[in-house]
This record gives structure tokens, C-alpha cells and sequence, in this order.
């Protein structure tokens, strides 16, 4: 048993399935926990109406909460498996924090799935396995 | 420009009261007919706000005197706040006291940038150029002291518009003037005197969301299309009303019908035109730099001279003055509510942030936009308003007034949005929430839209200056007896920075 948690970023869609379920096998085999990020794409710096002000602290109660409903499917399957979870909601840029929990965390490897998607948007924009791959102080397995 | 305007439309006046045959109804057209109903209730407005006294032998308005007066104050209370603690506004908007775990919170710079939106604007292009051609080129000087004077009240308003906000149950955030002056003087043993100058306040901010933030937008925004499209032979010459159901139905779909899409586009491009605009403005500035000496020293003279002006010296403060209220709103009370939405557990620190709004608009924007028409010498060309910074603009760029045009009407529209926000909320706080009371609001609010664009600039600029002055009087009376309250929350803070308790966190 290590004490360095697989960093699985999680948000609900079936890509984040996979990649729950890649980590699952993972953690069972080499005997760690997991610990589960979503991460709620937010800038400081972006820009809102005065009605947005006015419902800002509303609006993020209830993205806090779905994203914590959104969590909770994943969080009982890796229970099943006997598997030591945990998990955090956070707002920020998916890949900078991802890094920097992974940091913090002193996590053993980060696990995301791959939407598949080849557009061009994509491309120019850079996904967030790009950029882990990139920028990711630990090794990163992409799970298609 | 307007005086001919003006003039023109008062011969109208003469001609249908003495000749009713000759002018008929058919030939004034809608716009005249509109602006002909509205322009006397709006003189007799303008005539009560603006009592003046005469001074060195010009009509001083005591109202502007009373928001430079009490900018003073504030600036000498709060100890040249301005200055001495730019550096801290500046790091508070940088984000580094910002606590992480408060992400996804509306942060110091989201309302600024917000509150910005709202002020920078037509008052910067056409306000501006208001002052210069009426009040000349030292119009310029008095306006960048009232602006830098302005920074205190900016100061004094929002933080207590954080500290008295309102935050209801279910989340929503919102405050301003009408809450601080009737829940601060309340906590003061005056809470009659505080209801009151509440209800007053939120009576003028409807008015200034309808005259400064709607009509005068609206005018100024048909103006500038108007220009673009031919001047005088223009298809749209005349047809204001048509130009005003236009924009007012585009005002409808956002603010009644809810479509965001709108608003977030706008929102996308404004803060890109604002910095297409600094940036043309920079570049004639630069490269005419040789005649920056020559500018700054018309406005030197010209500020304590009043050479060539109407009323000398006085003059030219009256209309620097006048303009920079206008333009940041500084003391008008209307910032305090865009601001209060902020995350923070110290209201001062957003007071330290919206100094920086007065200063940005002001003394950066107002100045460059007055720099660019005393350099391209349009000054003696008789025009005014929006006009005379196009022709200014035109004179280095020939396409500029193509740009201007799409800048001033995104710019007009912008402003709407925020106004009609400042106006609904005020609105609600006298007549209580509710859908169907929102919606008479809105619409009324669209249907000023038309009415701005039909009538010519002079009643319109005098319309929305005394309304959105008219909310200065509550406001600055609730800052003189809350400011005790502001210096109590500046001792905390700096108590706490100074323990250790508020530290930086990056």
C-alpha cells in the first residue's frame, strides 16, 4: 500500500467514466487511493454583467452542489471496489490545478480520459491531456 | 453644432406658435414633434438642478460645486487615500489577497471591469468634447482634478455599498446608496432621515438611468450614424425614432426577454473597442508628440486664463468639472451598486479597487480623448459632441469615424445594460420585487430609448445631467455622515494587515 493517491480529473462524461474505471484497476493493483478533482473552468479575470454579479454567489452554490451530484455515482462504484476515495470541487484552469493538486497531493500518477474529439477547435485551443502531458510535474496516462 | 440645433428647433417653436399653418404637424416630422414635447419639462428640470449663482461674472451651478466640495473632503478625511494607497488598489485587483477557496466568487477585478463598463463610454468621446468646445482646452485641466479629486468619493461610496449589501437567502448578492443611506443612518439613530434620502436617491437614479444612461446614449449613438452615413443627406437624417425602435428592441430582447447571447457578445467586443480606441488615441498622440508641449500648455493657460472662453476661467472649470462627474460618476452613487456584489470580508478593499475606476476613465481616457482634439486643431470647427472627436480622430485617420461609430454604439448599448440594472434595482427598492412591477420598468426604460434618439443633443445633455446630478444630493449627504463608519473599517483593515491576520497569499 503507498500513500501516493491516483489524481483522476473527473467531470461526469462517459470519457471520465473510462478513466474511473482505468484508475479502479489501477489502484486495486498496486494497493493506493484515489482521489478524484473536478474542476470547474472559471477565470477571475472574465468578464460579467451586473445581473451575473448580483447571482454570482448563487449560481456557484448550485454548480457546487451539481458537480458534488455529478461526483457521487463515481465516489460509490470505487467504494464497491474497496478502494480508499476521495474528492474535491474546485474552480480555476482545469490543467493548471490539476498539476498543482497533483503537487500537493504528492499523488503517484494523474489518469483523465480523451473525448475523442480531433476537431480543429481542439486542436488550436489545446486540451487538458495536452496540456497535462505538457506541463504535469508526474506521469499522465490518457485513457481513450 | 447643438447651438445651431438649438436654435433651429426654438425658430420651429416660434414658427408653429406664430404661423401654425405653415408648420404643421406633417412637416416638423416625429422627431421634431418629440422633441418639442419633451424639451420644455426637461429646461424646467435642468433649471432647478442647476441654480446657479453668479461668480466672477458667470453662473456657477452650486451642484457642481457641491460634488467637487465633497470629493475635497473625502480626499482630505481619508488622507490623499488616493495616493497613498494606489499600490494596494492595484495588487487588490492582481488577485494577491484573493483566497483561492474563494474562486469562482465575483473577484475585485470582475467589478471593477463591470463597474467600468457602465462609466466608460459616450462620456468619455462626446462629454469630452462637450467640455473643450464649450469650456476650451483648459476645460481639460479641471477635469483631470476633479477626476483625481473624484477618487476619494469613488472610494467613500463603495465601501460602504460593500459594507451595507444585502445578501439574500438564496444567494443573490446586491446593495448600494439606497441600502447604505437607509440601513447606515439607521444605525446612526437616524433612520427616518435615512428612508427618506433613500427613496430620493432611488426617485433621481431612475432619472439618471433614463437621462445619462439611456437617452443621452441613444442621442449620441443616432448621432454618430448619422455622421457616418452622409451627415445631413444621410437616409437616417430626421429618422431618430426609427434608429431609437431599433436599438430599443435590441435593449428589450436582453433586459425583458433574457437573451444573454447578446449581452455576452457585446460584452466581448466592448472591452476590445475601448482598447482599439486608447490605442488609436495613443498613436496620434505619439505621433504628433511634438505638439503634446503645445496641448498641455493650451491647457495650462487655458485652465487659469479662461482665454477666449465664455465666462473665463469659471467657465472652463464649470464644464471640466461638469464633464468628469458626468463621465466617472463619482459621488452620484451609481458605482456602489455594480460594486457591491464583490467577494470580499472587507468592504474597504473594494473601496480601494473602484478608486482606480475614476482614474482609469478619467484621467487616463478623458484626458487622451481632450489631448487628440486640441492636437488635430478641430477645436475652432464648430462642431460638438460626438462630431467634433470623430473629425478629430478623422484628421489622422480618415476611416476612423467608421470605427468610432461601431465603438460609440456598442459603448451606448453597454452603458444601457448597466443603467437599466442601477434604475430596475432602484425601482424595485421603492416599489418591491416582482415580475410584472420589472417589466413596467423595462419597458419604460425601451420606450426612453426612442425618445433619446428623437431629440437633438442640447435638452437631452441638460435632461440627463441634472437627473444623474440629482442623485448626488442624498448620496453625498448619507457619505458626510457614514464617512466615520468608512475610517473605522480602514483602522481594522490595516489593523489586521499590520497583525498578520490579512496577508498576502501570492
Amino acid at each position: 500500500m503507498t500513500d501516493q493517491p491516483i489524481l483522476v480529473g473527473y467531470d461526469g462524461t462517459d470519457a471520465a467514466q473510462r478513466a474511473v474505471e482505468f484508475a479502479g484497476t489501477r489502484a486495486t493493483a498496486v494497493g493506493c487511493a484515489i482521489h478524484l478533482v473536478y474542476v470547474l473552468e472559471w477565470s477571475p479575470y472574465s468578464f460579467l454583467s451586473t445581473q451575473e454579479l448580483e447571482e454570482r454567489h448563487q449560481r456557484r452554490t448550485e454548480e457546487l452542489s451539481r458537480a458534488e451530484e455529478t461526483l457521487k455515482p463515481a465516489l460509490e462504484a470505487l467504494n464497491k471496489l474497496k478502494i480508499p476515495v476521495t474528492s474535491e470541487v474546485r474552480y480555476g484552469h482545469s490543467g493548471e490545478l490539476i498539476c498543482k493538486i497533483a503537487e500537493d497531493k504528492g499523488a503517484c500518477q494523474i489518469i483523465v480520459g480523451r473525448k475523442g474529439g480531433s476537431t480543429l477547435g481542439a486542436r488550436l485551443l489545446g486540451s487538458l491531456p495536452l496540456t497535462l502531458v505538457q506541463a504535469s510535474p508526474v506521469p499522465v496516462t490518457v485513457v481513450p | 453644432m447643438f447651438w445651431k440645433k438649438t436654435a433651429a428647433a426654438s425658430a420651429v417653436a416660434m414658427m408653429s406658435a406664430t404661423l401654425p399653418h405653415i408648420a404643421n404637424a406633417q412637416e416638423a416630422g416625429l422627431d421634431e414633434k418629440i422633441n418639442q414635447a419633451i424639451a420644455p419639462i426637461s429646461n424646467v428640470i435642468a433649471g432647478t438642478m442647476f441654480y446657479s449663482v453668479p461668480i466672477g461674472g458667470t453662473a456657477f451651478p452650486l451642484i457642481v460645486g457641491w460634488l467637487v466640495v465633497a470629493a475635497t473632503i473625502f480626499t482630505l478625511y481619508f488622507g490623499f487615500v488616493q495616493f497613498r494607497r494606489f499600490g494596494h488598489a492595484i495588487s487588490l485587483v492582481k488577485g494577491d489577497y484573493s483566497h483561492p477557496d474563494d474562486a469562482g466568487e465575483v473577484s475585485h477585478f470582475q467589478a471593477l471591469a463591470t463597474a467600468l463598463s457602465g462609466t466608460v463610454g459616450l462620456g468619455n468621446i462626446a462629454g469630452v468634447a462637450v467640455a473643450v468646445s464649450i469650456g476650451g482646452p483648459g476645460a481639460t485641466f479641471w477635469m483631470i482634478l476633479a477626476g483625481l479629486l473624484g477618487m476619494a468619493s469613488k472610494f467613500t461610496e463603495c465601501t460602504l455599498g460593500v459594507k451595507y449589501r444585502n445578501e439574500y437567502e438564496d444567494g443573490r448578492v446586491s446593495g448600494g446608496p439606497m441600502y447604505y443611506l437607509s440601513k447606515g443612518l439607521a444605525e446612526k439613530g437616524k433612520p427616518g432621515l435615512g428612508k427618506v434620502l433613500a427613496i430620493i436617491f432611488s426617485i433621481c437614479c431612475i432619472g439618471g438611468a433614463v437621462g445619462g444612461g439611456n437617452m443621452f446614449q441613444a442621442n449620441q449613438a443616432f448621432q454618430q450614424i448619422v455622421n457616418v452615413t452622409g451627415g445631413d443627406e444621410s437616409f437616417l437624417a430626421g429618422s431618430g425614432w426609427l434608429f431609437g425602435l431599433v436599438m430599443a428592441i435590441v435593449v428589450g430582447v436582453v433586459i425583458i426577454g433574457g437573451i444573454k447571447s447578446i449581452a455576452k457578445v457585446t460584452e466581448k467586443i466592448v472591452p476590445f473597442m475601448a482598447v482599439i480606441y486608447v490605442t488609436a488615441g495613443m498613436i496620434i498622440i505619439l505621433s504628433n508628440i511634438t505638439m503634446v508641449g503645445d496641448a498641455f500648455a493650451q491647457i495650462f493657460v487655458g485652465a487659469f486664463t479662461g482665454a477666449g472662453v465664455a465666462g473665463g476661467v469659471v467657465g472652463a472649470l464649470i464644464q471640466g468639472f461638469k464633464r468628469a462627474a458626468f463621465s466617472n460618476e463619482a459621488g452620484i452613487g451609481s458605482a456602489a451598486i455594480a460594486h457591491a456584489a464583490v467577494r470580499t470580508k472587507e468592504p474597504v478593499t473594494e473601496g480601494y479597487v473602484a478608486l482606480l475606476e475614476p482614474f482609469i476613465d478619467t484621467v487616463v481616457i478623458c484626458t487622451m480623448t481632450a489631448l487628440v482634439i486640441t492636437i488635430s486643431g478641430e477645436l475652432n470647427s464648430g462642431l460638438t459632441g460626438v462630431e467634433l472627436t470623430s473629425a478629430a480622430f478623422a484628421s489622422a485617420f480618415t476611416w476612423f469615424p467608421l470605427i468610432l461609430a461601431l465603438a460609440v454604439v456598442l459603448f451606448a448599448f453597454s452603458t444601457m445594460l448597466s443603467w437599466s440594472y442601477y434604475g430596475l434595482k432602484s425601482w424595485t427598492y421603492l416599489v418591491g420585487e416582482g415580475k410584472g412591477k420589472e417589466i413596467i420598468f423595462k419597458l419604460f426604460f425601451c420606450l426612453c430609448v426612442i425618445v433619446g434618439a428623437s431629440m437633438s443633443l442640447g435638452p437631452v445633455i441638460d435632461f440627463s445631467d441634472s437627473m444623474i446630478f440629482a442623485m448626488a444630493i442624498p448620496n453625498i449627504i448619507g457619505l458626510y455622515l457614514l464617512m466615520p463608519v468608512v475610517r473605522g473599517e480602514i483602522n481594522q483593515y490595516w489593523a489586521k494587515i499590520e497583525s498578520g491576520e490579512i496577508k498576502k497569499v501570492k
